[in-house]
This record gives structure tokens, sequence and C-alpha cells, in this order.
């Protein structure tokens, strides 16, 4: 990777790597997957490959639908890496505990209307958590880390999708997790219209009810 | 000698019975458990009960001389209060009421995943671990936040260890005393040397094992590859998927030790994988030892421990099997 000046490792996530880096001199991030030594090479290979692939891809079409993420600057597949811009901002996880009422009802509102553009525009996220989320200093949302998505239209897909943040919600900020979610729901209702939005809802009880041990699971 | 207060465990919430023996300074006794092999395919419920009911004596009177306490000298009581498979529950809680009421000590009940991830702190070095409870019923993450045990991930479908044991058997695998299903799927899994492609289905920190599971069973009845390279493809499919939803709990959450515990912690492959991350974010690899990885009483004794250490008990009127008690419902008073 020529032109990177320097290079500071900003956070060690699971998945990839980020680094801040200055790049022709512009402030960007470098998402990096390096290999992973658990898995078989060939299966790693196949699954950074992927995703790395399809993530500035799923990216676009957020744009497209009109969600905010990062501009893509330069993709590299043969090492796995994404060079994107650095949104300055809070990832909503650490914003979310502090702000008011509020200002937290109007965040997940704005958060639930991004779901909903998303999924109106047939892409799925695939990973939706706040830590995924960044409120920039004019109060816009930054959807990031598309890795886990796919253009899928289908119910189901969206049900996982607003299911994983609804239980994003209850891991992370659990004291404030049913209010949250109540106002992701406005938002993504508002913009995928009622009816819609109703048929994705009961596919997250429906997925709720699949999973193991839940009290409104019908018994055998 | 005088020895401490006791707690004995009574566990049964699937084809295990089990009965333990823990003091109240975190010693285990006595661990003692009898199986149910079904002589052909997975648990029938109401056969397990059967089984748990007709070796209940045997397995308590086995606790109870290998540990050298009188049933007089027990202090407290503890089962297995869920989740797990209505018949064989109510057939351990039976046990234990009457035991509580004949010798009229406090009764408690205790939630089988939190006991898994108990016995595996204890026996483990792990004091606040990610933990990866993989067995046959069940397959989360989770870790401890604010007074509960909070669950990052979790299958979206089939347990890992049900996803494996279906295999299994389908492969014409035969389940035999000391050695279960998934140690002779992870033998023949060692001699696999051709990775065939699977699905491989992480969805955030959830996976799905279901399309995995189909995809195996029909390549097997197809016939065109070796077991042994099966058997590895599938290992190494579900526990990559595992793995790395273990890895994003641990990234997220930050803590520095890692807990593989359930039954699917025996494998070798599944503990050198988690072993491998644990190391790539300098956390501590811990993995529970073998005889308290499968369901058994000492676990659950010793949550009672804890449980009623803290000022839980369980009144034999409210002791009634909760077959669906997930584990973040739970509160656990005795960890700050």
């Amino acid at each position: 990777m020529d032109k990177v000046d320097s290079r500071t490792l900003l956070k060690k996530g699971a998945e990839a790597s980020l680094f801040l880096a200055n790049w022709h001199g512009r402030k960007v991030i470098i998402k990096a997957r390096f290999p992973k030594k658990y898995r078989p090479a060939e299966l790693d290979e196949k699954i950074r490959g992927y995703r790395t692939a399809h993530e500035p891809q799923l990216m676009h079409e957020a744009k497209k639908a009109g969600v905010p993420t990062p501009t893509i600057f330069l993709v590299d597949l043969k090492d796995a890496m994404i060079t994107m811009e650095f949104v300055e901002g809070k990832q909503v996880k650490q914003v979310l505990p502090h702000a008011s009422q509020k200002e937290r009802q109007d965040l997940c509102v704005k958060i639930g209307e991004l779901i909903g553009k998303l999924h109106k525009h047939g892409v799925i996220h695939g990973d939706l958590t706040t830590s995924n989320m960044i409120l920039d200093g004019e109060g816009k949302i930054f959807l990031v880390d598309f890795g886990l998505g796919e253009k899928n239209k289908e119910l189901e897909a969206r049900g996982v999708d607003l299911h994983l943040m609804k239980r994003a919600l209850q891991s992370t900020h659990y004291e404030m997790a049913a209010e949250c979610f109540k106002h992701v729901q406005k938002g993504y209702t508002a913009v995928l219209g009622a009816e819609d939005a109703e048929k994705v809802f009961g596919k997250i009880h429906e997925i709720e009810r699949r999973g193991r041990y839940v009290d409104e699971r019908k018994q055998a | 000698m005088k020895k401490s207060a006791c707690c004995l465990g009574v566990e049964s919430t699937a084809d295990d019975f089990g009965v333990g023996i823990a003091t109240f300074q975190g010693e285990i006794l006595a661990n003692a458990s009898s199986g149910y092999i079904p002589e052909e395919g997975g648990i029938h419920p109401r056969e397990a009960a059967r089984h748990h009911a007709e070796v209940a004596d045997k397995v308590l009177s086995e606790a109870l001389s290998k540990a050298e306490v009188k049933p007089r000298d027990l202090a407290l009581i503890a089962f297995s209060q869920g989740p797990g498979l209505g018949p064989c529950l109510r057939t351990g809680a039976t046990v234990a009421r009457a035991l509580a009421s004949y010798l009229d000590v406090p009764l408690v009940g205790v939630n089988h995943s939190v006991a898994h991830i108990e016995i595996g702190k204890l026996e483990t070095d792990a004091v606040d671990p990610v933990t990866l409870y993989v067995s046959g019923g069940n397959t989360l993450v989770s870790a401890f936040d604010s007074g509960r045990y909070r669950v990052f991930g979790e299958t979206l479908d089939i347990a890992l260890g049900n996803c494996l044991d279906v295999f299994a058997r389908a492969a014409g695998l035969k389940h035999k005393r000391g050695m279960p299903l998934g140690a002779a799927l992870e033998q023949l899994a060692a001699n696999g040397e051709k990775l065939v492609p699977l699905p491989y289905v992480v969805k955030g920190m959830d996976i799905s094992l279901s399309g995995l599971l189909t995809a195996a069973t029909t390549l097997l009845h197809r016939g065109e590859h070796k077991l042994e390279d099966l058997c590895y493809s599938l290992q190494e499919h579900a526990f990559s998927m595992v793995t790395e939803v273990t890895e994003r709990a641990l990234a997220h959450t930050e803590k520095k030790e890692v807990l593989l515990t359930g039954g699917v912690a025996a494998n070798r492959r599944l503990q050198s994988m988690l072993n491998s991350i644990a190391e790539e974010h300098d956390a501590k690899f811990n993995v529970v030892p073998l005889q308290f990885a499968t369901d058994n009483g000492a676990m659950i004794a010793w949550t009672g421990v804890l449980a009623y250490t803290h000022g839980l008990v369980t009144p034999v009127e409210k002791s009634f099997v909760k077959l669906r008690w997930r584990l973040e419902k739970v509160d656990v008073p005795w960890i700050k």
C-alpha cells in the first residue's frame, strides 16, 4: 500500500482491524481483514475475499438508498483491505447512554429511518449494532461495517436484520433497550409504511419464537 | 475432622441424570451420573425421564458414599430448574423436593446454563470471561454485565452438539458408553484431508447451523465424498462460525478471558480454535475439565451454594420447572 505515510491501529475488531492513516494527504480508515489462523486457509480466504468485495458494493447501494456511509477510495482484494473516508464523530454506542430521553428517542427514530431506507432499497446490513453507527458533528448518522450484509428483499432477511438490532440493544443498552427499539420501529415504519413494517415486525416475533428457550414458543 | 456444610445438586435437564455434592467453600466431593443411551435416534424425553427415575436412588447413593457424607449432613438441596426437557426436569425436581422436605433443608432451583458457566469458573482460573457454551441443547456466547449473564450471540436454530450428533447418526455412527457421538465424529474428522465447501452462516453475533447440517447430510447421502472429509468439513465450518462470534463478543466486551464450557467443549479442535482467538486478543483461554463439561450434578450443587449464600431459596410451592428459562433472565447476585 503506497502513499500511506503513517498508520495507527484504531480498533482491533474480531472481523477486521481498523487503521487510521494518511493517504495522499487525506485522513482515511484502512479496514484490513487479516487471515484468521483458527480456520482452514481455503475457508478463510473465501470468507475474507467475499466480504472485502461485497462490503464496498453494499456501501455504494446504501448511498443510493440515501443512507450515509463512508466514501470508498480503494479496494485491495488481494490483501483484503479497504481504504475509506474517515468520518469524524462518535459511535452511537457511546452517545446513547449519556443522551437525554428526547435525544435518545430522536436518535433511535433516525436509526429506524436509515434501516428502513436500506431495506426498502433491498440492502440488508447484517450486523446492526450501535457500534456500527457513527454520529457526526452535524447530527448525521453514518452506517459502517457492511461486511456481513447482502442484497436481499425477503421478509426473513429484513426480520433477522432488525432482530439483530433489537438483540444488540438488549445486550449493550439493556436498561433502555425496550424504549430504544420502540423508536427504531417508529422510524422504520415511517419509511416503509405501516403495512410492510408490520409484516417485518411479525417476522421478528416469529424469529424470536424459533430461538431456544423462548417463553412464547409453541409447545410441540 | 468436621466436614463443612454441603450442598447436593440434582441435574436432569436432558439425557444425563447426575448428582453432585459440593462444600460451601467450593470443593467438589462427588459427581456421580448415569446417562440414558437411546437404542436409536435422539433423546426421547419420556424414555429419558423413565431412565432417570430408575437410576435416581443408585446415583444418589453413589454420590453420598463417594463424598462420605450422610444425608443428615446436607445443608442444602439444589436442582436444575431449567431450561430443558419437561419430563426429565420434573423427575429431577421431584427427587430434589422429596430430599429437601424429608431432610428439612432449604431447596434452591438453579438455571442450567448459569451452572455450566459457574462450574467452568470454579474449575479454571476464569473470573470474568466471555463464555462459549456449546452442548446438545445450547449454543451461546455470553458475558457478565450489570447483574446478569448477557447473551451476545446464539444459534438462530439448532445447537452445535445437536448438529454434530444428527450428522453422526445419519453417518451410522453409534453412541457407545464412554464414547459420545461427538467424540466418534471428532476421531473421523481428524483423518479428513479435503475441505468440502459448505454453508457458513454468521448473522451479526448469531449463527445458523440448520442449513449446514442439511447440506452436509445431503452430501453424505450422495456418497461422493469420504466420510472423514465430510466430518472434517462439517467441524471446520461449524467451529469456525462459533469461534468467529466468540471473537466478536471478545472484541466487543474487551474482556481478558475466554471460557469454553458444555459438552462440545471436550472437542480438541474447537479448543484449539478458541485458544487461537484468545491469544489474538491477549486473553487467557480456559476450558472446563472433561468431567464437568457434559451435564453434571456438581455444577448444580456449586451454583446452588452460590445462590443460597446470596439469599436465594426456592420454596417447594414455587419449584415448578421452567422449560424455557433463558440465561439472561437470571439474576446472579454473587457476581459484583
